[in-house]
Parts: C-alpha cells; structure tokens; sequence
C-alpha cells in the first residue's frame, strides 16, 4: 500500500474486472520489427485501426546490421521484417524512427533519451527489457504480441496487478563496481526466478547516488530475476535529465509536470509484500558463468559446487556447466577469452563508452580478441564522437559500430560461433544467445574492456 | 491463432525435467523473422531438438518416441527470458494444449494463456511424483479438468487444484480473447480518459 509502483498504477486504472485482472491504461506503447507484425495482423483481420497513434512509436532495432546501415540488409528475412514494421508504421499513421534516422537506436536507449519515457507513466512493448523504463520512475514491462495487438487497439491492456518488492542497496559502491555488477549481485543472491510475480522498486543510498545511465541498465536488468518491472523513485536527477529533451514537457507543462513528479515515491507507511537489503561494500566486479544470469559471481571467486544447488536443480547446473566447458571450483580469472561486445539495451549508453574508454586509452586490444563495440543509439553514437571517444577506441585498435541490438540476441549477422567465449555486457548469457553454441560471459563494461585489452578474463581494479 | 475451446483433458506427457527453461530455448532469436504466427513447431525446442546440421538428437524427449501427448511437464521457472510470444506459438502450433510446472516465468505464463495452451501450476511434491510416475510408465495419464480447477495424475489417482482467475477461465472455456472484451469497452476507456488531469 501507498508504495511508488501503487501511486501509478491506481492513477492507471480503468476497471477492475470481476474476479479478474485490472484493465489499467498504457500511457506508451514502443514497438519493434520481432513482436509487432502478427499484432498489426490482428488489427487488419478486425478490421480497426490503433485507437491512440500518438502514444505509440516504432523503431526497428533487433535485426539491423551493425555496417553500412545506409545500405538495403542484406539478408532476405531481416529486411522483410523491418521493412514489415515502416509498412505497418505507415498504414497505421504511427510515428517511425527508421534505420538511419537520427533518432534512431534500440527502444529502451531511444526512450528515456528523446524524453518520451516521464515518471509516472505506464508503458509497454513486446519486449522484456521493457522494464529498462522504470529507471525513470515509470511502470515499466515486456508483453507478448498479443498483449501489442490489444494495447494497439484499445490503449489498455489487462494484468493482475503484481506484489511490490523494495530491494535497498546501501552505501558506497567500490572501485571498478558499476550498475552492472549490483544488478548481477542481486540476481545471484535472489536467483533468476526470485522475483517472479513482483514489481520491484529499488532504494538506497547507493542507488539514490546512481546517475541516470546507472539506474537505466538496473532496471533493465529486472527481468533477469524474474520480476515484471524495476523502477526507482524520480528525483533530481531524473528531473535533471529530462530537462530539454525533445519530447519532454516545456514552460509551463514543464513545472506542473515536475511537480506531480515529486508525489511520486513510496510513503512512510509503504507497505511491501517482500523487502531485502544489501550492503554495497559487499559488491565487487562480477561475471557469470552459466547459462542463466542468475549464475555470477565475484569476478576473484570460484565457480560453485554442485552441492550448492538443490536435488531437483543439479541436472540443470551440470548440463550449463558442460555447455560453457566450465567445471565447479573452477576460477576464471585469466581465462582466455575470443570475443567481446559492448552495446545492447543494458550497457549501450554514453557512461559505458566512458567507462570502457577509461580503460582501452593508452593500451591496445589483444591480439586474437574480436571486439564489437555498438553505441544503443545514433544519439549515442554522435556524443561518443563529440567526446572523442572514437578516437580513443580507433588508437588502441577498436572499431566504433552503428547501433542496435546487435550481438545481445544475435539476430544480425554480430554471432559468436559455436564453442567461442564473449565477454558481453549485454543481459542474457542463455545457451546460444550469442549465435548457436556460443559461450557468454557477462559482465560490465569495465570488465569487457580489461578482457579486450588482455584477452583474458581480468580484474578491471587493476587497470583503474 | 486457434481459439480451441478448453474443457477437460486426459492424455500422456512429455516430460521435461529441467529448470529455468528459458524461451530462448524455447524458440531461438534467428526463428523469430517471421511475420506471421504459423509454422513456429518445426522450431520448437529446435537446438536441443536438432544438431547444427538439421540432424535429429535422438537424446532429445521430443525425439523419442516412447513419449507422446498434448501435455509437458517441465521444471520450475517455465519460460523465463524474453518475451517473445513465438515461444507460446511454437508450443501450441506443436500441439500442446497443456504445460505443468511448479513455477512460470510471468511473462510467458500470460502469452500461453492468450494462446489458448493451459499453464497448470502444481506443487513440487506433485510435480516430483508426476516426473517419477512418467519415468516408470511412459503411457501415464494426467487429467486437467479445468471447470473443476484440478489436476490429477491417474498413474497414483492423486489430485490437486489449481488457480485461474475466473475471467480467464470463462475466456479459455468459450473461445474468447481479451481483445474481444476491451473492444466492448471502449465507453469505460473515454470516459478514464475524460477524468485524467495529467
């Protein structure tokens, strides 16, 4: 009760239906070239059109190559799905971000950066980084195509209304140690099905000092441990980042806008259906090693033993272990690694570029390592060259991509061939993520950029 | 996508007795290019199913034929991951109409309702016996009666009940979908909008 994620959905909801889920109304819908096409179908096979085409904005972004974007994709099925999503966009009159648009990029980097994602809104897509939006004190979440169509159709969409989950990480966060690894700390501790049936808000002095781009790849991260969104509390910081983006309000919208925003955070007397708190001392740089991101781990520890894992889980256990060719007991460090990739909707904003900068300036990539570096937007891509940051990269022997999905599910022709190890900072290391039989370790952009450099699997602390 | 009705099903399983079977798994990102809900089957479970040369794993449950029915039984936190619906597309085009497990990943727990395929959730013990069960007799049978809200392994003759809410349910038992039910609330949906300040 009285909690953040309450305050808005309640202002969302339209009906309760008897003995049934909430008919709540979307404020947003974002839609990409995978989960939209059967959705714009059902509104032809009915013969309606979108009843909101100005809450809904479209952008492809999981099959675009990564190259020579100015250039029709080359492969057959791709181009037909995204040139599906600019057919729909434009029969439905639905605004349209295409490939090589300026405002072009991956959904949930697009979003929040063109000021389209505010606090207090509730917003969906077929998509289940969806929850990526929460970041800016929205309710934020993935939905299936047929959830697309009714949401297209109707601007509601229905839903049992979650449990609200408060995860505190209190103190300073460490050297080295980014969202990133608190996102995978918190996931090892509560397992990737923890949160499942949640809406979690995150809280906390270490997560109250996150910048924007910090709480963005957090809540992205949400999914992992099962639950449906994460969110964080609007504050200064989130005002400060809104402020003059393009579709943010302006004047005096602007001011009555940030105002209702400061209502929104959890009341003295929230109430929580599950509470945890973690110390933020506890956390160092950290990778996985199994095929769920549930399975991390210290970046200096040791792969955990089969005993660990419950009676019913340990086949499970055994069978991601053989996949990664990994065994119990095993540490990683100095593990010779083949491929790296920073990007995708968790860690393709500037701060990552930043921070993987910070540690490839002056030093160059390890001979026999492929590096893909992939900006999550053209309006990232641009600051990475305003800051000079292409530069860095280009001197120490790494190429700067042209953004989107890319590599993180491998949709494009950025596959890691089967048996190869990829140090990614992307958000799913599940069997063949990567391209078949590719091995994903993930981790923060520090750790992907002292493997890059070493070709190993290194301590980032040492380059810092 | 076929809206068979859903009432009372008996049949044989397929077990499944893994966890965190995630939907990438389920169907994989380079299946997904289709723009229309067909076919999806022929991809399901398609790189445990297959080799990378299209060669069968004979290892593989979908494989063997000593299992068949329209019912799998599969370990905790069913379909985490992605949201891709393709996932309750490739089940149900497959031929399923049942999935029990002791746990659903939410997401998808919704897309195989919206696709007319039945998550039944059970208890551990219930699923650890149904898994035992099936491994001393492929040809068991489990009945999902879903007016009664039960399940029951008819192997040990034990039952338990699920939950449902009683929306969906009446949706499931009558072929309707949600988009049917907001389209005839379109008054309710003006007049929230009406209301909003902000």
């Amino acid at each position: 009760m009285n909690t953040l994620f309450d305050k808005i959905w309640d202002a969302h909801v339209v009906q309760k239906v008897d003995d049934g889920p909430t008919q709540l109304y979307i404020d947003r819908l974002y839609c990409h070239e995978v989960t939209s096409p059967q959705a714009f179908d059902e509104l032809r096979k009915r013969g309606i059109g979108c009843l909101r085409p100005e809450r809904i904005f479209c952008m492809p972004d999981h099959n675009i190559p990564t190259m020579e974007q100015d250039k029709p994709i080359k492969e057959p099925v791709s181009r037909n799905q995204v040139e599906t999503l600019v057919r729909n966009a434009g029969e439905f009159g639905l605004p349209l971000f295409g490939m090589m648009h300026p405002k072009n990029g991956i959904i949930h980097v697009v979003g929040p950066e063109q000021g389209l994602t505010l606090p207090g809104m509730t917003i969906v897509c077929g998509d289940s980084h969806t929850s990526t939006h929460g970041a800016m004190g929205a309710v934020a979440f993935g939905i299936g195509t047929s959830e697309v169509g009714m949401v297209m159709a109707s601007q509601c969409i229905l839903q049992q209304k979650p449990k609200a989950m408060r995860i505190s990480v209190e103190g300073t966060l460490g050297k080295g140690v980014t969202a990133k690894d608190v996102a995978l700390y918190i996931m090892s501790q509560m397992t990737t099905s923890g949160a499942t049936g949640y809406f979690v808000e995150y809280a906390g002095s270490a997560i109250r000092s996150m910048s924007m781009e910090s709480r963005l790849t957090l809540c992205n991260l949400s999914i992992e441990m099962g639950a449906r969104g994460g969110m964080v509390a609007p504050d200064e910081t989130t005002f400060e980042y809104i402020r003059g983006r393009e579709y943010a309000p302006k004047g005096e919208e602007w001011d009555k806008a940030v105002a209702y925003w400061k209502t929104l955070y959890s009341g003295e007397d929230a109430v929580f259906d599950k509470e945890y708190t973690f110390a933020a001392e506890d956390i160092e740089p950290r990778i996985t090693y199994g095929t769920n991101p549930g399975m991390g781990m210290g970046i200096t520890e040791s792969i955990p033993g089969v005993d660990t894992v419950d009676e019913a889980g340990r086949s499970s256990y055994e069978k991601s272990l053989g996949y990664m060719g990994f065994g119990a007991g095993e540490k990683l460090l100095g593990k010779p690694v083949d491929y790296v990739f920073i990007g995708s909707c968790t860690n393709g904003r500037i701060e990552d570029f930043r921070a993987f900068a910070q540690i490839v300036k002056g030093r160059q990539k390890a001979p026999g390592v492929t590096a893909w570096i992939v900006p999550g937007s053209w309006s990232v891509q641009r600051q990475i060259v305003a800051e000079g940051i292409d530069r860095i990269l280009q001197e120490a022997g790494f190429e700067l991509r042209q953004p989107g999905c890319s590599a993180c599910l491998a949709m494009n022709e950025d596959k890691v061939p089967e048996g190869k190890y990829c140090v990614s900072t992307s958000n799913r290391n599940f069997e063949g993520r990567q391209g078949p039989g590719a091995r994903t370790i993930l981790a923060s952009p520090y750790v992907a950029a002292a493997a890059a450099v070493t070709g190993c699997i290194s301590d980032p602390r040492d380059f810092l | 996508m076929k809206k068979e009705k859903f009432n009372i099903i008996t049949d044989s399983c397929i077990p499944l007795p893994l966890e965190n079977v995630d939907t990438d798994q389920i169907v994989p990102a380079r299946f997904l290019k289709a723009t229309t809900r067909e076919g999806f089957g022929e991809n399901l479970f398609r790189d445990w199913r297959f080799d990378k040369e299209g060669n069968m794993n004979k290892e593989f449950v979908l494989n063997n034929p000593t299992y068949k029915g329209r019912i799998l039984v599969a370990g905790k936190n069913f379909g985490c991951g992605s949201s891709r619906e393709h996932a309750a597309w490739a089940i149900a085009d497959y031929g399923f109409r049942v999935v029990v497990s002791s746990f659903f990943a939410d997401i998808h727990k919704n897309n195989e309702l919206n696709n007319f395929v039945l998550p039944v959730v059970v208890s551990e013990g219930f699923l650890k016996e149904l898994f035992d069960s099936i491994a001393a007799d492929p040809a068991t049978q489990v009945t999902v009666d879903l007016p009664a809200q039960t399940i029951t392994n008819n192997a040990t003759g034990k039952s338990e009940s699920f939950e449902i809410n009683g929306y969906k349910k009446h949706c499931l038992m009558n072929g309707l979908d949600d988009i049917d039910f907001l389209l005839s609330n379109k008054d309710k949906i003006e007049e929230y909008e009406s209301k909003r300040t902000l």
